[in-house]
């Protein structure tokens, strides 16, 4: 029986010819991944076993994202830890503010994350990497912290669910869609311990932006990873970036799947997803009449510089809905400089936005857009649990880029054809 | 290792907000942690924990315990707030690791999540793997966990696992 793209990944960084699902093994990693929020309790459990050197100083990633700019003082204290700690170790990856971006942005940017590894990051969204046709997975900071002493983590070989994408997008439907419909259907723990792997036609002519899109979201499936095979859109993005040597892994043909589940993509409209649960979605054309408080584009899911051009080519010329408030954040400083000169900025700051130097933020909640008592608001991130953006009793409806600038304007949920 | 708790009731998909809101993420501090769990669901959930008493406590949870965000803070905060235990139907793979890798035992059980209501006395047999409902008189089967894990948890985490390994290696 043949291995899938993941479970060849995971054999080969423990020395294996082939693993089984359900094994549990300890494997090499090629980058252990940090924040400002998770690195300083991992930092904390390194020095408690007497931690002196990381395994490497070229694969411990730092990038402090969540509350920065520094929110408060204990935020600030947290990012003491991460600085003080990428100083001491001279890790050649803390990425300073303004200099940074949100992690899950910034490292595939900067070709840090390259075909074929094994990435274990203390953020959920680490599996962000797949679409890169990597390995890569969320863990607590205890298993940063022994990947950091240790250069390796547990895993249990997870099964693979194939995804099949065919048809034709329809206008407005972009990578954001697609993972919303998935994860309508299977629900928000329809992919538990398993790996999500995106296949089909319609995925070999996404964008790598589309791409990375899907695979962070896998995790609200309750996904270990999602992950798609590298082909020749993926060579080209990595070919101008890689920082090293990499080996292009593909699944064997006679790989098993725990399950293979085909969608048309003709028949899927832009998807909203209504709170509190990224599953609990709905077509645009059902959405019905939603009305909002704030509107936020960026995140790691869908602040790249193609979410930019598109949230630009919706809001040009138009003006923000009195009522609203509309929040920019570009997911790195490249994306920035890029939206800058590109004249996006222009067109955000006169349609009356709010553009932020990239952070977490809103997301979760931590600042740069918090939710008062009773507001709601859409937005291009992952989750809609209820109160992740302030106020436990606020609402989040997930959005593409496009319905969310368009929704921007009409002070409630809309598609660009309706403005 | 017996557990004698009393329970706690919870629905479907509890998520890492609703265990600890972002807000607080601010500190790792398990003291300060355990003052905010649970709020995201329930604001009243500490104050309702009381003092600690003879009798522990154990949250019972239905699908998908702990989904979200990979925050180590969570089962901190559970951990923290003098809970002992959690048994759900089933877990999100991150909060699993997570749980395993500090020490708070956790168990997977269909019917011990179905069967459960809030106040119920629950004894928590861990080395045997059985959940006995005081209240209700009922027996229910635990999954057991693989040898691995099983080696982490009696260690008492990850990394009192790999400092005991080092020592053994040493000799």
């Amino acid at each position: 029986m043949g291995m899938a793209i993941a479970e060849k990944i995971l054999a080969r960084h423990c020395g294996k010819k082939s693993v089984e699902p359900g094994t549990f093994i300890e494997a090499k990693v090629d980058i252990a991944l940090g924040n400002d929020i998770t690195a300083p309790l991992a930092i904390e459990e390194f020095k408690k076993v007497g931690g002196s050197k990381v395994f490497d100083p070229d694969r411990v990633v730092l990038v402090p994202d969540h509350f920065t700019p520094n929110k408060d003082i204990k935020s600030a204290e947290q990012c003491q830890i991460l600085r003080s700690f990428a100083r001491e170790q001279g890790l050649s990856h803390y990425y300073e503010v303004g200099r940074m971006g949100i992690e899950h942005a910034l490292l595939p940017e900067e070709g840090v994350v390259l075909p074929g590894d094994l990435v274990v990051g203390a953020d959920s969204h680490t599996c962000t990497y797949g679409a890169l046709g990597a390995f890569a997975c969320g863990v607590g900071s205890t298993d940063l912290a022994f990947a950091m002493l240790t250069g390796k983590c547990w895993f249990r070989v997870p099964e693979t669910i194939k995804f099949v994408y065919k048809g034709k997008l329809n206008k407005w439907v972009s990578g954001k869609d697609l993972i919303l419909y998935t994860i309508g259907d299977i629900g928000v723990d329809g992919a538990l311990y398993k790996v999500m792997e995106f296949t089909g036609p319609v995925i070999r002519r996404l964008t790598m932006a589309d791409r990375l899109t899907m695979c962070n979201m896998a995790v609200e499936a309750g996904a270990k990873s999602g992950i798609i095979e590298p082909d020749k859109e993926t060579i080209e993005y990595i070919e101008a970036r890689a920082e090293r040597p990499y080996e292009i892994i593909r699944g064997e043909k006679s790989a098993r799947y725990a399950k293979v589940i085909e969608y048309n993509c003709s028949k899927i409209e832009p998807q909203v997803a209504f709170p509190p649960l990224p599953s609990n979605t709905r077509p645009i054309s059902r959405v019905g009449e939603v009305y909002i408080d704030q509107v936020v584009i960026g995140s790691c899911t869908n602040g790249r510089i193609e979410d930019l051009r598109i949230s630009a080519q919706v809001l040009k010329g138009r003006k923000v809905h009195p009522r609203v408030r509309l929040i920019i954040i570009p997911a790195t400083q490249k994306v920035y400089r890029e939206a800058l000169s590109e004249g996006l900025l222009e067109t955000f700051i006169d349609a009356g936005a709010v553009v932020s130097t990239p952070t977490c933020g809103p997301c979760l909640g931590g600042h740069m857009g918090v939710l008062a008592e009773g507001e709601k608001a859409i937005a291009t991130t992952n989750r809609n649990f209820a109160g992740r953006m302030g106020h436990p009793k606020s609402q989040i409806y997930l959005s593409n880029p496009a319905i969310t600038a368009a929704s921007a304007i009409a002070g409630k949920i809309t598609s660009p054809e309706a403005l | 290792m017996e557990i004698k708790a009393k329970a706690h009731k919870f629905g479907d998909n509890i998520n890492t907000d609703d265990i600890i809101p972002a807000r607080y993420l601010n500190t790792y501090d398990p003291k300060e942690l355990a003052r905010h769990c649970m709020e995201g669901v329930d604001e009243e959930f500490v104050r309702k924990l009381g003092r600690p008493s003879v009798t522990g406590h154990c949250i019972v949870a239905g699908k998908n315990f702990g989904c979200g965000s990979s925050r180590e803070h969570a089962p901190l905060a559970i951990k923290g707030a003098g809970i002992s235990c959690v048994i759900a139907e089933s877990f999100a793979r991150i909060f699993y690791r997570n749980a395993i890798n500090i020490g708070l035992p956790i168990l997977e059980s269909k019917r011990a999540s179905k069967r459960i209501d809030s106040g119920d006395e629950i004894l928590i047999d861990l080395s045997k793997g059985r959940i006995t409902n005081l209240s209700k008189k009922e027996n229910y089967k635990v999954q057991p966990f693989p040898e691995f894990i099983q080696e982490i948890i009696i260690a008492g985490g990850l990394m009192r696992y790999v400092k005991k390994k080092s020592k053994r290696q040493e000799r």
